[in-house]
Parts: C-alpha cells; sequence; structure tokens
C-alpha cells in the first residue's frame, strides 16, 4: 500500500508545486492538502480540504485519511502589510496544534517540516559557516527566525513523543527561481539596491526546484534529522548587486531600519529586522549532511541559480553586456592615446589586437 | 556576457612571480602571440579588464567571502612598497611552509595595527615558490567593523574560531593565527618581544583535528613600528575599541603619527610540529593541548630572543 500524505500550506506556491510532485510519485495513493484559503491552481489528483491547522478539524482529517506523512510547509514570514503578531499566531500556534494532533493520529510515520537557516541568526561572530549541530551566537529576537526556531523547539519535544515517528526538519536557505515572490527577488527587482554601507554579506540561495527535489525526496525516502538545503558557493551582495545590473544605494547601518520602516509603511519594499541583518552580516550554511544523508546535491549553486532567476525576470539598466561594451570603449580611448607615447620597446604589429576592429 | 575583445597579455609569461594576476579568462592565451604589445598597453588591458570583471560580478569568491582576484590585485599592492622598501622584509625559513596542502602558521602579534600580519600575507604570496594565501583568523571585532571588516573577509581572513579554522586547514589552506591577539597587538613597548597568553589555544584544537602542522612563526622588526609609551584606555573603551595608543608620533602628529618606523623586519618560518601522530580524540584532551599550545608559544619565544642578539640594530 503507498502512502498518504498530507501538506499544509498548500495555497502557497511551494504547497501546490510539491502536490504536483508527490502526485506523479508511484509510491503515493493519497495526497490531501490543506490550507485557509483555497488554491490558486488546479491541485490535480489530490485531495483538498480548506481549514485551519489550529482547528481541532485537522486531527479527524489525519484520522479519518490514516495519514502516514505530514509535510509542514506552513511556516513562513509575513509577507508586506500584514502584521507580525497574525503571522506568529499562524507559525507557532499552528505548528503546536498540528503536532498535538499528530502525537494522537497511530497512523503517522514521518513528519517533514520545512524551516528556514535564518535560524541561525546573523552576526559578525558567526563561523563562516554553519553546520546542523551548530546553535546560532546570536540567536534572532523577533520575526520570521525566532517563529522557526520555536516551530523546531516543538519538533524536537515531538521527536521526543513519538519516537516511531521519522522526523526530518529541512532549513531551507532563501529560494531563489523565476517563479518565486520573496523579499529577496523583491529586493534584486528594485530600480536601486539598498545595501549597508561598509558590509558586504555573503548570500545563498537555493534554486526553486532543487527546494521541491528535496522535499520529494524527503517524502519518499527515511531520511531524518535537520538538514541544511542551500545551493553550493556564495554571492556577496555587492557582485550579486552587479550580476542584477542594478546600482546599489549603500545606506549607514544605524540607519537601515528606519528607511525600511518607511519604505514598508509606502508599501515598496519590506525589510525585516532579521533581513537587515542579514544583509549586514550575511550567512552560509554547511550542506554536507544533505549530500551525504539524501544524496543529493542541489543541482544549481548559489551563483547558478540567482542567474537563473535573472535571466527570467530581467537584469536592469547596467547590464553585463554594455558594461564590457563600455569598457571596451574607454580601453580603445586610452590606446589611442598611449600609440603616441614613445615606447622603448618595439612598436605594436598590426592586426595583433585579433577581432579588434580599428 | 559579451564576447570577450581578445587582448593578448602577458604572452611570454614573464610578469614574474610577484604578480601573478588572474587574467588567463580575458587573455585568452591561445591567440596570445604579441609579444610587441607594449607594457604601457599591457598595463591598461590588464586593468580594464579587471574593472570589467569586477563591474559585472564576474569574479568568485569562496565560502569564507574570500576573493583572490581582488586580494591580488588591489588589497595586497599598497603594502608591497611597505615590505620591500620600508621594512626591507627578510624572509627565513620559507621552506617549512608546505607547496600544497594544510598548515597553521601561529606567530606573534605586536605593532599596534596588525601589519604583522598583512606582511606574513605578502611573504608567502610573493616570495614563496607556490605563492600561497595565508587565510588569516581575525577577531569578532573586526568583522564587526564597516568597511575593514569585509575586506578582511575579502582578503581571506575568517573569524578565529575553531570551526573556522579546522574547515580552512581541512581545505588544505595556510591558516594564520595571532593567539596573542589584542593583548599582543597592543602591549606597550616596554614588553616588546615577550610573548603574551595564548588565549584558551583553540588553535591547536583545529591543527589536531584536521591533522595539520604548526608552523611557529617569530617576526622581528613589528615591535617597533608604533612604540605605544601609554594608552588612552577610557577613550579607547568609549569607543569600543581594544586599545587608544600613545607614541611619540601619535596622536600629536595626527594622521602622519600613522606612518610607521622604518624598522628592519625579519620572518622566520620554524620547523613545523607535526600534529598527525596523535591518536583520534587527541583534539578533546585538554591536557594535550595545552602542552602543544605551549611548545609552540615556547619554540616562537626562542626564536624571537635569537633573532634579536643576531640583529645589528633595530633600524639596518
Amino acid at each position: 500500500m503507498g502512502r498518504t500524505v498530507l501538506v499544509t500550506g498548500v495555497s502557497r506556491h511551494v504547497g501546490s508545486r510539491l502536490v504536483h510532485r508527490l502526485n506523479d510519485e508511484p509510491g503515493v495513493d493519497r495526497v490531501i492538502g490543506i490550507d485557509v484559503v483555497p488554491p490558486r491552481s488546479d491541485l490535480g489528483r489530490a485531495e483538498f480540504v480548506r481549514a485551519d491547522i489550529r482547528n481541532p478539524i485537522i486531527a479527524k482529517v489525519i484520522g479519518a485519511a490514516e495519514v502516514d506523512t505530514v509535510v509542514h510547509l506552513s511556516v513562513n514570514s509575513a509577507g508586506p502589510g500584514s502584521g507580525g503578531a497574525s503571522a506568529k499566531e499562524l507559525n507557532v500556534i499552528g505548528t503546536m496544534q498540528l503536532l498535538a494532533a499528530c502525537q494522537k493520529a497511530p497512523s503517522l510515520r514521518r513528519l517533514i517540516v520545512k524551516s528556514t537557516t535564518t535560524v541561525y541568526g546573523a552576526s559578525a561572530k558567526d563561523p563562516a559557516l554553519f553546520t546542523e549541530a551548530m546553535e546560532p551566537v546570536v540567536p534572532p529576537r523577533a520575526g520570521f527566525a525566532k517563529d522557526a526556531i520555536e516551530v523546531e523547539t516543538y519538533v524536537r519535544g515531538f521527536a521526543r513523543r513519538r519516537a516511531d515517528v521519522g522526523v526530518c526538519v529541512l532549513r531551507f536557505a532563501n529560494f531563489i527561481a523565476p517563479d518565486v515572490d520573496s523579499p529577496f527577488t523583491r529586493l534584486f527587482t528594485l530600480p536601486v539596491i539598498p545595501t549597508v554601507l561598509g558590509h558586504d554579506a555573503r548570500l545563498q540561495f537555493v534554486h526553486f526546484e532543487d527546494a521541491l527535489e528535496v522535499l520529494r525526496r524527503a517524502v519518499v525516502g527515511d531520511h531524518h534529522g535537520v538538514f541544511n538545503v542551500a545551493g553550493e558557493g556564495v554571492l556577496l551582495l555587492s557582485q550579486a548587486a552587479r550580476r542584477a545590473g542594478r546600482p546599489t544605494l549603500p545606506v549607514p547601518g544605524p540607519t537601515v531600519s528606519t528607511l525600511g520602516g518607511l519604505a514598508r509603511r509606502i508599501g515598496a519594499f519590506h525589510l525585516s529586522g532579521e533581513i537587515v541583518q542579514y544583509l549586514t552580516h550575511g550567512r552560509a550554511v554547511d550542506t554536507t549532511r544533505l549530500s551525504r544523508v539524501f544524496g543529493y546535491v542541489p543541482r544549481m549553486s548559489t551563483a547558478e541559480a540567482f542567474d537563473d532567476f535573472l535571466a527570467a525576470r530581467g537584469r536592469g539598466p547596467i547590464t553585463p553586456d554594455r558594461v564590457g561594451a563600455a569598457a571596451d570603449r574607454a580601453f580603445d580611448l586610452v590606446r589611442s592615446v598611449t600609440r603616441f607615447v614613445p615606447s622603448p620597446r618595439l612598436a605594436v604589429p598590426a592586426g595583433l589586437r585579433g577581432n579588434a576592429d580599428d | 556576457m559579451t564576447d570577450a575583445r581578445v587582448i593578448p597579455l602577458d604572452p611570454d609569461g614573464r610578469r614574474g612571480p610577484k604578480r601573478p594576476l588572474p587574467l588567463a579568462e580575458v587573455a585568452e592565451p591561445a591567440q596570445a602571440d604579441g609579444g610587441g604589445l607594449r607594457r604601457l598597453d599591457r598595463a591598461a588591458a590588464r586593468s580594464f579588464a579587471f574593472l570589467r570583471r569586477r563591474l559585472v560580478g564576474d569574479y568568485q569568491v569562496d565560502d569564507f567571502g574570500f576573493d583572490p582576484d581582488l586580494t591580488d590585485a588591489v588589497l595586497m599592492a599598497p603594502f608591497r612598497p611597505l615590505y620591500s622598501s620600508w621594512f626591507r622584509v627578510q624572509t627565513r625559513g620559507l621552506e617549512h611552509v608546505p607547496d600544497v596542502g594544510g598548515a597553521l602558521l601561529v606567530s606573534n602579534h605586536s605593532g599596534t595595527l596588525p601589519l604583522d600580519g598583512i606582511m606574513t600575507s605578502l611573504a608567502l604570496h610573493d616570495h614563496h615558490p607556490a605563492h600561497r594565501h595565508v587565510r588569516a583568523l581575525g577577531a569578532d571585532l573586526l568583522f564587526g567593523t564597516p568597511f575593514l571588516g569585509s575586506l578582511a573577509r575579502k582578503s581571506g581572513a575568517t573569524l578565529a574560531c575553531v570551526p573556522d579554522a579546522e574547515r580552512l586547514l581541512r581545505d588544505g589552506e595556510i591558516v594564520g593565527v595571532w593567539p596573542e591577539g589584542y593583548k599582543g597587538l597592543g602591549k606597550p613597548f616596554g614588553e616588546r618581544y615577550k610573548l603574551q597568553r595564548f588565549g584558551r589555544g583553540g588553535f591547536v584544537t583545529a591543527a589536531l583535528r584536521a591533522g595539520a602542522p604548526i608552523i611557529p612563526t617569530a617576526i622581528v622588526g613589528a615591535e617597533e613600528i608604533y612604540p605605544v609609551i601609554g594608552n588612552l584606555s577610557g577613550v579607547a573603551r568609549a569607543l569600543g575599541l581594544p586599545y587608544l595608543p600613545i607614541t611619540p608620533t601619535f596622536p600629536w602628529l595626527g594622521p602622519l603619527g600613522l606612518i610607521p618606523l622604518p624598522s628592519k623586519w625579519i620572518i622566520e618560518f620554524g620547523k613545523p610540529i607535526r600534529t598527525d601522530e596523535y591518536p583520534a580524540g587527541a583534539a578533546d584532551d585538554p591536557m594535550l593541548v595545552f602542552d602543544l599550545a605551549d611548545q609552540v608559544r615556547e619554540a616562537i619565544q626562542q626564536a624571537l630572543y635569537r633573532l634579536l642578539m643576531q640583529r645589528r640594530s633595530v633600524f639596518t
């Protein structure tokens, strides 16, 4: 008999995309999606239950369908405009209720929780790469990161009480892909990218397709434990901005939060405290454990994932092509001057410059 | 990316070992038969190729944020005259630093500003046959400081902590550590060449875990560049600095007081101390860690005394 999988937060992008992957999975008999709002796209053969995970009805759904695998995807950062308190309510209280229902479900065998690498915080005292065993040096005190830490704490408690359930916590770096909308994709499509003066953070992304593949493998496999999921390598914020072809605006550190609040008020852009910390100090994680246990290395590195995003969503006005052409023109200009400077060495033979057209 | 225009650079490889600039991707060596391209053009081409790479973000940084392209072409450049003409650095025992594989350089620290670290980097990058980059371990204060922190990361430095040191050593990097930290850097002139306490010996733990040799390194000359005769500790505390030194020229001469005295430097790389012969779990034996740290400290102290005896004067 195949698996019966329950996916929370199915109306969001990750949820609906994962459901489609699971629909194609031969080992999965039944997929039940649950969310408070109806999905925007068709879920295929999957069933949709409109319910709040904070409602006891969730226990009935799990019990009636004899769900053996729960994929908890509805731990999310607050979107622009929505308050932090309601996000916390959804994330933390929702997880507690879901875990309470799971604990009473004898059919349950696996629990997969989507978490985030922001649980490691971001500070000047951080090691270059965080492994799963490391604690944050400066623990995040608010926002999504704090929620995720609390969620993970409850998940650990659940794993202790239900030792027969394989629990898999996936700490994802920021998703990036042409079809992803996140604070980071919005950051890199702004006309001018704000940076923190004097700092150049190391950023790490995971391509959305790679993230989905890791989630799929977590569902069908039997790995348990905590795993960092990120594309190989890092990009510096300055480097990413240049690849995006957009100018940067360095903002003095102490004023970033104020400006971020201002931008949020006019609805332009949401820079939460944890994102400001991340853009200041950067963060990168070690993914050795993922490749060793899952046998899967994200197909796209951080830089490749970012370039894939840029290729689809467009670069700014300072594109590599234009910069290259300008550099060539400037070089020609310099050469047209230097050619009249007497040289102690041999003159330049004609045609030496390859495809130069002067 | 647009097609790079073919600009022959350094066709005969005569740039020498001093500045191995990674220009190959622009230079297209296969086309580079133009031995006659003038020096001026070559310098210009090199600069433009570099600028272009920087402007389009077409360069690699490693997980630690190390940017070799920037380090080789820009960050090291201003210190080269200081190395060769001002301090006239003499190196000894370069053969003790391996051509490949990890090793931990442990060195004395002095001179108010960490010029000793920069000079050690230059010594190994420009004068070691394998042109090795030194991956320095620095204090968290450095990485929290705007500009300096990000420049330090780009130059290959990372936070002085066991996981980072171990990771770099396992990756086969040369790691530089100055275990005296600020105690060594900011110590008064009267205590010159007296090694301060060696922290908690975390560097030994990292070397043991990675099985990398420890190379005790002694630097003579750095103590005299800014002779510290006093410390404005109150002001330093208010500014969040570890110390604010008074030297014969600072702060009296303002920015001119930042010019270091032209002492003659010797950097001696000592005989490596092997760490791969200990049983597994040795890194968790605090007694062994302290013993090894003491052994390294003693080796550096002895080398310092020996070099000081040989030195004729501070400036020659």
